[in-house]
């Protein structure tokens, strides 16, 4: 049984409390961003649908629900879970996490190259503390991100990468979150360090997995670094239980010429709110965020884009397309940010909607503002059923309505899908999809051929 | 018995107060024949080509259709090409993500599962496209493109007939396949219309203009005004036609219904 907690003190209480018991730290500094954190979540409390940023997202059964902390011992579960949704030999590491904490027993660390560092966060708190302390919790604006806070006030663990100047890792490096709540709710806050130095080149991969119908919650972030010229392919995978609520913040930093590459799909998870928070803050870096929601029955997902070009000549572009069936419904708020100077800042946002219901909602909504003179920034937002051209055409020809509508909304998705070039985040999203509809096994992107469009 | 009898056909738009806009059509087609119906924008003969499809943005309010002698209007648009017949659309449709090879093989693999023939594997199927891609002089890239998408006028022309080539339907009706080609595109597409003039199958060409006519020479010539019918007669009419344009049969009409 769920606990409920009506009033507003206790509702924080009850994560007041969490925060305090989570395992002390030694370290100073940490201690500090774990009380200047908790302090800030005390004031600010949880948004409501009177905070703008919040109006379509409603966290009020996460703030009333009385939250177990996670359990120290490792339910045996877990593993299974974990064995599931690994990448095996496709990755480079593994570094799962259970319920926020770290498993030594089910990751998988060693044979990187030379330099290139995969362990856990308080693991590296030991090992390198410089570099932690330099950027852990340096970028991710608390005061924009209440569940952010939250997170920090929780600090004491999690997944770090680094990827030293120049150091190359070809095969995904992938951090695989597994929540198994005990009998009653469960939280957990996940956190994620990537550091990536000058030109260095990597692929990482986010993947949020819980079990059935388990009820818990995430409150995820993930911070990345990327110096000067480095490139990063970036996926996140969340296929959380149907009665889970996530909620994540993710701040990437981009220096001069680094290049950032990101997939998102959100396929589960009761509610899912995405805040991705990309700072432009070198001449020519380049992101390109793409995203993929799928969802179905009472399913919620707000996904939340910054992207802030503070520096002249970047480009970013932005695809964010959903598949809404059910009584489903989708919030999508991109905000282009350009700074006075941002000259030549080259920026396209488009989010594409696909409704398989009546009663599925979206809410689309661009935000630009801009106070450089010479940039370029469109967007545009479609939404509606499947195209009945498209279908008559389809049924012209014999195939059937049912497999006319399947084929559309399989070509619709795939439109990210082949996009992403994580042969692992592919199969899955492909196999989801290709389960879905009931489509036979022999269509994979690769059948649906080329798209003339430019594949970013 | 024919292979296609309209018989009193009215169809109006289906939507609350939607506009009539066949209103009697009587047309026979026997197989082997070529039929052209001509007639100027708003007569009527693409939509008599979408009713005869199954569009359902049509309603079918009175009269019958008889296909091989059995009911055409119970059937939904799928059985209808299951069972032989093939629209090449005024405006074929871009279908973003869905490779041309893909959508063509579902096509005829759905058609010959209706008539419980095996499915053509990926061999048989290749074989069978590059032999209709030589007859439509189409470049073998064209199959891993997204269904018409980026396509230019004259291609979408071309890859419906390609497509009719490939489905080799009983009934093909070409609706306003002329449009927007240039001579070349022109004969290339006559050639591909031609190859399926066979004694067991028929075309239903509708057209405004009679320069097509001049490569698929029809057996017979109707004039479509205002939801009917109201001449026929044979290749000759379509030369007049082009002569003369269409006021002389309005006019000839006119004194008729004097």
């Amino acid at each position: 049984m769920t606990r409920l907690l009506d009033d507003r003190r206790s509702m924080l209480g009850n994560f007041t409390d969490s925060a305090l018991r989570a395992p002390a730290s030694a370290i100073p500094w940490l201690q500090r961003l774990r009380r200047d954190a908790l302090e800030r979540f005390q004031a600010a409390g949880f948004p409501t649908t009177r905070d703008e940023e919040w109006r379509l997202t409603n966290v009020a059964p996460i703030a009333r629900t009385a939250f177990d902390p996670a359990p120290a011992q490792m339910p045996p579960v877990a593993g299974e879970l974990a064995g599931e949704f690994s990448f095996g030999a496709d990755a480079a590491a593994e570094i799962v996490l259970v319920n926020g904490r770290f498993a030594p027993q089910l990751s998988r660390t060693g044979e990187l190259p030379a330099g290139v560092r995969v362990a856990s966060l308080a693991e590296a708190m030991q090992e390198s503390p410089e570099l932690v302390e330099r950027h852990l919790g340096r970028y991710v604006d608390l005061s924009r991100h209440p569940f952010a806070a939250l997170n920090t006030a929780h600090l004491h663990d999690g997944a770090f990468i680094h990827v030293p100047r120049g150091a190359q890792v070809r095969r995904p490096i992938h951090v695989l979150c597994v929540s198994v709540p005990g009998e009653r709710p469960t939280a957990a806050y996940p956190r994620v360090l990537a550091v990536f130095g000058e030109t260095a080149q990597a692929t990482l991969v986010e993947s949020y997995v819980g079990a059935g119908k388990a009820m818990y919650f995430t409150g995820a972030v993930t911070e990345i670094i990327a110096e000067a010229g480095a490139h990063i392919d970036h996926c996140k995978l969340q296929q959380s239980s149907l009665e889970a609520w996530h909620i994540a913040a993710m701040q990437v930093q981009l220096a001069r010429g680094a290049t950032f590459i990101s997939h998102s799909a959100t396929l589960g998870g009761r509610l899912t709110r995405n805040d991705l928070d990309v700072i432009l803050d070198g001449e020519g870096a380049d992101a390109t965020l793409n995203g993929l929601v799928i969802i179905g029955g009472e399913q919620h997902v707000d996904n939340h884009t910054l992207l802030k070009h503070e520096k002249p000549n970047c480009p970013s572009h932005e695809l964010y397309k959903h598949v809404l069936d059910g009584r489903s419904s989708a919030v999508f708020k991109g905000k282009i940010f350009v700074q006075k100077g941002a000259q030549k800042t080259d920026s396209k946002q488009t989010s594409k909607s696909l409704l398989l219901s009546d009663e599925a909602t979206m809410n689309s909504q661009p935000a630009l503002e801009i106070y450089a003179d010479d940039v370029k920034c469109t967007h545009g937002s479609t939404t509606g059923p499947v195209d009945e051209e498209q279908v008559f055409y389809l049924r012209s020809r014999g195939v059937s309505l049912e497999a006319a509508r399947h084929l559309l909304t399989y070509a619709f998705a795939a439109d990210i899908t082949r996009r992403i070039r994580v042969e692992p985040v592919r199969r899955r999203l492909e196999d989801f999809m290709a389960a879905q509809h009931g489509l036979p096994q022999d269509l994979r992107i690769t059948d649906l051929g080329a798209h003339d469009e430019k594949a970013r | 018995m024919p292979l296609l009898e309209i018989k009193n056909l009215h169809a109006r738009v289906a939507a609350p107060g939607g506009r009539e806009i066949l209103k009697g059509v009587d047309l026979t087609i026997d197989k082997g024949q070529v039929h052209a119906i001509m007639g100027k924008n708003g007569s009527g003969k693409s939509t008599l080509a979408q009713v005869l499809m199954g569009r359902e943005t049509y309603e079918v309010t009175d009269g019958q259709v008889l296909y091989k002698g059995r009911d055409l209007l119970e059937l939904s648009a799928e059985e209808r090409a299951r069972e032989g017949i093939f629209l090449a659309f005024q405006y074929p449709v871009e279908i973003p993500g869905v490779s041309t090879s893909y959508f063509l093989k579902a096509a005829v693999n759905a058609i010959r599962k209706h008539r419980n023939e095996p499915e053509l594997d990926a061999m048989d199927f290749l074989k069978l496209v590059k032999e209709k891609m030589k007859l439509l002089k189409m470049d073998q890239s064209f199959m891993n493109r997204a269904v018409n998408e980026g396509f230019s006028g004259g291609e979408k022309k071309r890859n419906e007939i390609f497509q009719m080539a490939v489905i080799n339907p009983t009934l093909a009706l070409m609706d306003e396949t002329d449009s927007g080609l240039d001579i070349d595109a022109l004969k290339v597409v006559a050639n591909g219309a031609n190859s399926l003039r066979t004694p067991d199958r028929a075309i239903l060409i509708v057209t405004h203009y009679q320069r097509l006519l001049n490569y698929i020479e029809p057996d017979c010539v109707h004039v479509m005004m205002d939801g009917r019918i109201v001449k026929s007669g044979g290749k000759e009419l379509a030369v007049q036609l082009e002569e003369r344009g269409y006021d002389w049969v309005e006019k000839e009409i006119a004194q008729l219904a004097l």
